[in-house]
């Protein structure tokens, strides 16, 4: 081991067997359901119902064409990417905002909102699911719009998690931003909202993809709120998959198969997205 | 933080007058009067409005809700539900009656599964950063490999793990009794006792790629010059572990050991996926333990006092952990 080594520490070699065991171990670990995803989604019904196989006996393909069947997905999918879609720009395009009163401004009450962001941000999605569906159960008995059970009612709902998480990391991300930067173009005759949207926005583009990504992953993960707020029509993915367990049968195979299919978009766009979204969401924590 | 958020408003007064001398050419779409008091509340007027609509007033609700006794002949027209005072909480808080003995068993079950979980995702996180540290072949390709629980889809993931742990055809009894021959039958993993130990596995694959990602960033932080005068001062690779890079994570540390436990402890997804709607008893989890009351015994009442117990508690265990480090104070002081 030479003492001009790259590494911050020179590591000795037992480290390195060490190293080599645990990160082996920690990636069998988190590959594993992976892996079962996988390769049970291309076994036939009897092969997921019998005994696990490390190696499927038989291949095929064939669930990947009867998830479509079993239950509606098309349409799930198509509600949980109206759902989760419509929820992050409305989060966003608010946050953005709000993010930017905050971060230039000074003004009475703003302690009070950014406190009252932070902390609702910390609440269960319990608290809420319970007054939300009263509240709308009121407002479709007073007025006749149906908010329980629409997709318009879901999307509001996920505003109580996108939101607060929208505004308090883009107030961090903006306070990043060297505020001459704006200042100049105030000079230059920009209003406060051509600073924004010239400057701001343009810098802040990093931080915008990440809460954006950030906020379409947990909506399109999320299981509470639909569990109780959708119906037969405005299902979403998350409350779908469960109708491949039948009274007589669970469907393993389509079931993984129908899970891989519903994970490609996220994790796509994780990988496309990962470095704006790493860097977003550590920038706050880490500074 | 907010001694850095003056020069703005100011700046944007003195602008004014330059540009009300008619120098700039520049169309003046919100009045003057408005764009110094008033901007900064148009900005946020859609945000405080949703605030409202999806928080404070869901909250003013479910306060009101908890001291009704509300069911669900009430439902419809919940505003019409007789007052009952504090009978939910009383209910809700007599540990010898069997209401108040299951949601304290349930807050019991969601410590132990919070300080486990939390502990090992923590602990999986700073392993493997540190071991990530060096650059060496393939540290891309592991990293990536590890954020790949944070990508999954909950359910998703969730879902496939409870596939593994089924009784007959699932590959945890597979490896377990058929391979290994550690169990004498196979076990149940969703029912009964061992119900708590595949709640934490799947807490953990799930939470500690967060864990990871956030150290990682910690890690890129602490200054090289640190580790080069530390060997030539000739400490080795565990010394310099224990006195620069663990020192140096603690601001990180502080920030992220609150969010995972408000994540374990809020968590709904793992249960309700693995269990359905109502966990066996060893992984009662309190999330589901309220929702259950709530949407499946249909006890409004005693659910939202259930609820206002649970957000008090969170409340008191933050500020406690807010006041306790002083990073928690700067963050929460914007």
């Amino acid at each position: 081991m030479s003492s001009h080594t790259k590494s911050p520490m020179a590591s000795p070699q037992s480290f390195l067997w060490t190293r080599r065991i645990v990160l082996t171990l920690l990636a069998a670990f988190v590959l594993l359901p992976v892996f079962v995803m996988v390769s049970s989604s291309l076994k036939p019904l009897q092969d997921v119902n019998g005994k696990f196989q490390w190696i499927p006996s038989g291949l095929t393909i064939r669930p990947y064409f009867d998830i479509w069947k079993t239950v509606p997905l098309a349409k799930y999918f198509a509600n949980s990417l109206i759902v989760a879609g419509t929820a992050t720009v409305a989060s966003v395009i608010i946050a953005v905002f709000a993010a930017y009163a905050v971060s230039r401004y000074r003004f009475a009450g703003k302690r009070v909102f950014t406190v009252t962001v932070l902390s609702t941000q910390m609440f269960p999605g319990i608290l809420f699911l319970l007054p939300l569906y009263l509240i709308f159960v009121n407002i479709g008995n007073s007025t006749g719009i149906t908010l329980n059970g629409s997709r318009g009612g879901l999307i509001l709902t996920y505003l109580t998690f996108s939101l607060p998480f929208s505004i308090w990391m883009l107030i961090g991300y903006f306070d990043s931003i060297p505020k001459d930067l704006d200042e100049a173009a105030l000079v230059d005759g920009n209003g406060p909202l051509g600073a924004l949207f010239r400057v701001v926005v343009p810098a802040a583009i990093p931080g915008i993809v990440a809460v954006a990504v950030y906020a379409f992953m947990t909506a399109w993960g999320e299981v509470l709120f639909a569990s109780v707020m959708t119906n037969d029509n405005t299902r979403t993915l998350a409350i779908g998959l469960q109708g491949y367990s039948t009274q007589n049968d669970v469907y393993w195979n389509q079931i993984m198969a129908a899970s891989l299919v519903v994970s490609v978009p996220v994790v796509i766009g994780f990988l496309l997205l990962q470095r704006y979204l790493v860097a977003g969401l550590t920038a706050g924590a880490v500074k | 933080m907010t001694a850095t958020v003056t020069p703005p408003s100011a700046q944007a007064g003195s602008k004014e007058t330059s540009g009300s001398g008619g120098a700039r050419r520049r169309l003046p779409r919100i009045p003057d009067r408005i764009r110094r008091g008033g901007l900064p509340y148009l900005l946020l007027l859609p945000a405080i409005l949703l605030e409202l609509l999806i928080h404070l007033i869901p909250m003013a609700v479910g306060i009101v809700v908890s001291f009704r006794k509300l069911t669900l002949f009430f439902i419809r027209n919940w505003g019409q539900a007789p007052w009952s005072g504090f009978d939910n909480y009383k209910v809700a808080v007599d540990f010898d009656a069997p209401i108040g003995q299951a949601l304290l068993h349930s807050f019991w079950v969601t410590c132990a599964f919070t300080i486990l979980s939390v502990g090992l995702c923590w602990l999986f996180g700073t392993v493997a950063a540190i071991m990530l540290q060096e650059t060496f072949r393939g540290r891309g390709l592991l990293r990536a490999i590890f954020l790949i629980p944070y990508a999954l889809p909950a359910y998703a993931a969730i879902i496939t793990w409870a596939f593994m742990f089924q009784h007959d055809n699932g590959l945890v009894n597979h490896v377990l009794h058929d391979q290994l021959g550690l169990t004498d039958k196979p076990s149940f993993w969703l029912i009964g006792n061992n119900s708590f130990i595949a709640l934490v596995v799947v807490s953990v694959w799930k939470g500690w790629p967060f864990a990871f990602l956030i150290i990682m960033a910690g890690l890129q932080n602490i200054p090289r010059d640190l580790y080069e005068a530390a060997s030539i001062d000739g400490a080795g690779m565990w010394q310099q572990i224990r006195k620069i890079t663990l020192p140096s994570l603690r601001p990180v540390n502080q920030v992220l050991v609150l969010v995972l436990f408000l994540w374990t402890f809020n968590d709904f997804n793992t249960p309700f996926v693995l269990f359905g709607k109502s966990a066996p008893e060893a992984a009662d989890l309190i999330s589901i333990h309220i929702y259950q009351s709530s949407f499946v015994t249909w006890n409004f009442g005693s659910g939202s006092a259930m609820s206002v117990l649970l957000l008090l508690f969170l409340l008191v265990v933050t500020a406690i952990y807010l006041l306790l480090t002083s990073r928690g104070r700067k963050s929460a002081d914007v």
